[in-house]
């Protein structure tokens, strides 16, 4: 097993929708996020997916050996707060692994269902 | 709705991309931040991280989410999930060309869900990245 903490910051939110081009206000402006239910602003969930992808390469021998990489969202991460990735590799068939995935945020899971399978 | 299929975006892939994806991920492997490294590890160029391909497929993408046509209720929108298959590297310098189609559209207790399938190709012709994008749409109140 394996494990990636990462506690974003203040600017997380503003430097990732910069470098993907999501501006969704409810990643930027906690007034904004507020008005539509949320707690303030929260972590884009695909800024979450490129941590959880991360976790791999890193775990796994770098940028080829990330195969598959699958998420369900569930709840809102938010910035401020240390992320836990937990990678866990399973069975190895031929040259791949299958790998079960956490990823937790002050004790509840951000995502659900996750999984890879990686070229090892 | 489903079925529908809009026309091929391109993406050139440059450098400060890359950099300024992998900075805002918190990559450190060299592989993607200095060409010298990438270079003498056999690429022709910096390496894209996987998850950058939500940067090259992310105008592909917007265009199929925001047709008026599929009518997505963008106020009510969450992010379902997401699947990515990646097949070879994508590196500064190649052009990514990326197609999307609407694969599927369902309700389930007043949420409607539109799963929209990109597939992106590089130069050469290979598939670099397939995506699954599941949105949701809540009902309003």
């Amino acid at each position: 097993m394996s494990e990636l903490r990462v506690t974003p910051d203040a600017s997380t939110t503003e430097r990732y929708a910069r470098a993907s081009g999501d501006h969704n206000p409810i990643h930027l402006d906690d007034e904004f996020a507020r008005s539509v239910g949320l707690p303030g602003r929260i972590l884009h969930g695909l800024y979450t997916m490129s941590l959880i992808a991360r976790a791999q390469t890193e775990a796994f021998g770098g940028p080829a050996s990330l195969r598959r990489l699958s998420v369900q969202f569930r709840g809102a991460a938010l910035p401020g707060h240390e992320i836990t990735i937990e990678s866990t590799a399973g069975e190895r068939d031929g040259a791949c692994v299958a790998v079960a995935i956490s990823v937790m945020q002050q004790g509840k899971a951000v995502v659900r269902g996750a999984s890879a399978e990686v070229r090892v | 709705m489903a079925g529908e299929a809009w026309a091929p975006h391109r993406f050139a892939v440059e450098r400060d991309r890359i950099r300024e994806f992998a900075d805002a991920v918190g990559e450190t492997d060299p592989l993607h931040l200095d060409l010298e490294a990438a270079r003498a590890a056999g690429h022709p160029d910096l390496v894209a991280p996987p998850m950058f391909s939500v940067v090259y497929s992310g105008p592909a993408i917007e265009e199929a989410m925001f047709d008026p046509a599929v009518g997505i209720d963008f106020a009510m929108l969450v992010h379902g999930a997401q699947e990515f298959e990646w097949g070879p590297l994508v590196h500064a310098g190649d052009e990514i060309s990326t197609s999307v189609r609407l694969a599927e559209v369902r309700e389930r207790i007043g949420m409607t869900f539109y799963v929209f399938e990109s597939a992106s190709a590089n130069h050469h012709g290979e598939e670099v990245c397939a995506g699954r994008w599941t949105q949701i749409v809540r009902p309003r109140a």
